[in-house]
């Protein structure tokens, strides 16, 4: 089973490329899904690029989350910031049950409409999974260690960077894995608000009534998911594969 | 030397650590002795300021300790604890570069100190250097836990029970291989533990604590004999205390002129281990070499037996 992994990883990421890159190669594919002769791919703007700017939303807006959950993380978890940890944790479950279509209709209103109020909404769903995991991480570091590293003359933030932060890194990957791929998913409904997307695609369909260009944007979106969830647990392996704490 | 005055930790209404006062000198093994919740693991983090002292003061070689940033002081002096506490994401050679790194030694300085270190611990560098924590048994890994404590070649050693999670023989090797790494470099090591017969084999000297006071601190061989308070007395034990006072003796202590058949012993072997040998035997008397293997007189039962007596 190992074996096939990679090249089933592989061949996503060639269908996928092969779809952007060509996307009318496809189309006897999709033809019986459309009726009355309606185009059988998206056909109002280019594919990739659509899936570019919807990866680089995502990016962007993991990145901010990534920031400020893990920022927050390390706080709350140093003696000082201890009682802000109910508060912070507060915030950051709003974020996440706050449902993303209303954070838009909130965020309109006062930045307008395009990718800001959709970076908004992925920043905010985006935190609690890093958040989280950034407070397990750091907190499951055996306190001999801790103990070991001050008793050594390692001063605070030196012993934050180079043990409690190497040996939370993992819980935080995997933090920052589940928070991508929650919103490669739920940046879709950026397009509702005019930002550019595969939303778009998925709209398009639901509004003519194209079986084939919903299914495009879904599966696009899918595989998109897929091989950022693949690649981010190949990184992990890569750089902790070797990491015990005992 | 290290003076500590009238040094207190209270936690809330708990004292932990009572009024103690004690001067270590230089180049000798101190060993803290006591039971659980004594105080005495307080007393050790409070040399080096792992607990900050509700009163009184620790003064290293006449400087208190309270006049520099607590990381920089734990910098020059060597911690090892029980479990280790190895970085496991670092290999051997960077664990035990840790405390050189930060005093920013140069590279060709450091790699020197860590293949030195390795090879005095019995580690091949180039096997062990860049293997990883985990790799390692549990005595090895307590070997590297000592060599990054000494890696920055710190004047004192504070250990809190370091061997306390080995197995007997593994301990018995370990603590062997400090009283080495002691003659080897001088260091003042301050080292606590619950096991009586380990701050026997170990202390030059051994301060008894218990409800955060010290009871008695003094030389071995005046523990056993002259036990300042009945705690100390069943601390040392009172069944064994003669055999414990001859395995504090050298043989050379009981010497006299003469010779004696059989195999000699060696001067530097405990009077309890040479009443083993004659009781073997079934000698009364044994001849005795120095180190250089010369004939240093002889040792019968006799005397040996003297020295096991309450004085």
């Amino acid at each position: 089973m190992a074996r096939v992994a990679p090249y089933l990883r592989i061949a996503a990421l060639a269908l996928l490329l092969a779809f952007l890159l060509q996307p009318q190669r496809f189309a006897p594919l999709f033809a019986p899904l459309t009726q009355y002769g309606a185009p059988a791919i998206y056909d109002q703007g280019n594919l990739l690029e659509l899936t570019l700017a919807h990866l680089g939303t995502v990016l962007l807006a993991a990145a901010a989350s990534t920031i400020v959950a893990v920022a927050l993380g390390i706080g709350v978890t140093r003696q000082s910031g201890a009682e802000f940890l109910p508060l912070s944790r507060t915030l950051v479950n709003v974020g996440q049950t706050f449902p993303p279509v209303a954070v838009l209709a909130l965020a309109v209103p006062l930045v307008g409409f395009g990718e800001k109020p959709t970076l908004i909404a992925l920043f905010a769903y985006g935190l609690l999974p890093i958040f989280e995991n950034t407070i397990v991480g750091l907190k499951s570091c055996p306190s001999a260690l801790l103990e070991a590293a001050s008793g050594m003359g390692l001063s605070n933030w030196q012993r934050l960077r180079s043990v409690e932060l190497p040996l939370a890194m993992p819980m935080i990957l995997e933090g920052v894995r589940l928070s991508l791929v929650i919103n490669v998913g739920t940046a879709t409904i950026g397009s509702t608000v005019a930002a550019k997307g595969l939303g778009e695609v998925i709209i398009a369909g639901l509004l003519s009534n194209n079986t084939a260009f919903i299914l495009q944007g879904g599966l696009v979106t899918g595989l998109m998911a897929i091989l950022l969830y693949d690649a981010m647990a190949v990184l992990e392996r890569r750089h902790f594969g070797a990491l015990r704490v005992d | 030397m290290i003076s500590i005055e009238n040094l207190s930790k209270q936690y809330g209404t708990a004292r932990v650590v009572d009024d103690v006062s004690m001067t270590i000198d230089p180049h000798t093994i101190t060993v803290i002795v006591g039971t659980s919740g004594s105080g005495k693991s307080t007393l050790l983090r409070m040399i080096n300021r792992l607990v900050e002292p509700t009163s009184g003061r620790v003064l290293i070689d006449g400087a208190d300790t309270a006049g520099e940033p607590a990381h920089l002081l734990r910098r020059r002096i060597g911690y090892a604890i029980q479990s280790h506490g190895l970085f496991p994401h670092r290999t051997v050679a960077e664990n035990i570069a840790t405390v050189p790194e930060l005093l920013r030694w140069e590279r060709a300085r450091i790699r020197g100190r860590v293949e030195e270190l390795l090879t005095v611990f019995q580690l091949d560098p180039a096997t062990y250097a860049d293997k990883f924590p985990h790799q390692l048994s549990g005595g090895q890994q307590q070997r590297v836990g000592v060599a990054r404590a000494l890696a920055a070649e710190p004047n004192v050693l504070l250990m809190d029970e370091p061997f306390g999670a080995l197995d007997p023989i593994i301990r018995g090797k370990a603590q062997e291989d400090l009283l080495d790494i002691h003659r080897r470099y001088g260091t003042t090591v301050i080292l606590v533990t619950h096991d009586m017969d380990e701050a026997f084999r170990l202390g030059d000297r051994i301060a008894v604590m218990s409800a955060g006071k010290v009871l008695q601190y003094d030389r071995p061989a005046v523990l056993l004999t002259q036990p300042a308070d009945p705690f100390v007395a069943r601390m040392t034990g009172s069944a064994d205390r003669a055999l414990k006072l001859l395995s504090l003796t050298n043989v050379s202590e009981a010497a006299k002129p003469g010779t004696a058949p059989g195999p000699p012993i060696p001067e530097s072997a405990s009077l309890r281990d040479a009443l083993s040998e004659l009781m073997w035997r079934g000698t009364e008397s044994a001849g005795i070499i120095d180190a250089s293997g010369q004939p240093a007189g002889c040792v019968t039962i006799e005397a040996i037996l003297a020295h096991g007596r309450a004085h």
